[in-house]
């Protein structure tokens, strides 16, 4: 039942916010070092983001896991479909598929030099 | 609460019998690995079905006793 409330709830994040990030701590004061490098690459771009503190909510960290399928935080959306985690991310900024999944959804960023 | 890298490495080729695998202990504290998975498997996927893969391998552990590990799959050259 927690669940179903969880699950409302991110639904709903994702589909309001274009790039939401479910991180440990918060864009100012992350609390992991795989959260903060994506926070690290997505300030880097200038893409508009949201995030939510898992550890601040038990209910949202255990509930992210399972909505995703996916076992560990950070997580990121664009669009409401999940992206990956701090390796996919990086990995996906270092060859340029970040940029261009963000320019696909028409997320204004700065393409890296 | 740890895992050993080989205990990592076996779960990975239990479950892709043909997986090319590397694990390498980080931090030497046992809790921070990175893994290099290349696999015939992983052709055509998306690295997210990739890396799912692995965590589906690591039945559950990944997250859990398991706090840390890198992943880089891909498919042979």
């Amino acid at each position: 039942m927690a669940q179903d409330v969880v699950a409302e709830r991110i639904t709903k994040e994702i589909t309001e916010n274009p790039v939401m990030l479910y991180m440990k701590g918060t864009a100012m004061f992350p609390q992991c070092g795989f959260s903060a490098r994506v926070v690290q690459i997505l300030s880097h771009m200038n893409v508009p983001f949201k995030t939510a503190n898992v550890l601040e909510d038990m209910e949202l960290r255990d509930g992210i896991k399972k909505f995703s399928n996916w076992p560990t935080v950070p997580q990121l959306y664009v669009k409401g479909e999940f992206i990956g985690g701090c390796d996919i991310v990086t990995e996906m900024y270092q060859t340029g598929e970040l940029s261009t999944l963000l320019s696909e959804h028409g997320i204004t960023h700065s393409v890296a030099a | 609460m740890a895992m050993s890298a080989g205990a990592i490495e076996s779960l990975i080729r239990a479950a892709i019998p043909d997986a090319r695998v590397t694990v390498e202990d980080l931090a030497g504290d046992g809790d921070h690995y990175a893994a290099t998975v290349v696999s015939e498997q992983f052709r055509g996927l998306s690295r997210l079905k990739q890396h799912q893969m692995i965590y589906a391998a690591l039945q559950g552990r990944m997250g859990g006793e398991l706090h840390a590990l890198a992943l880089q799959t891909s498919a042979p050259d």
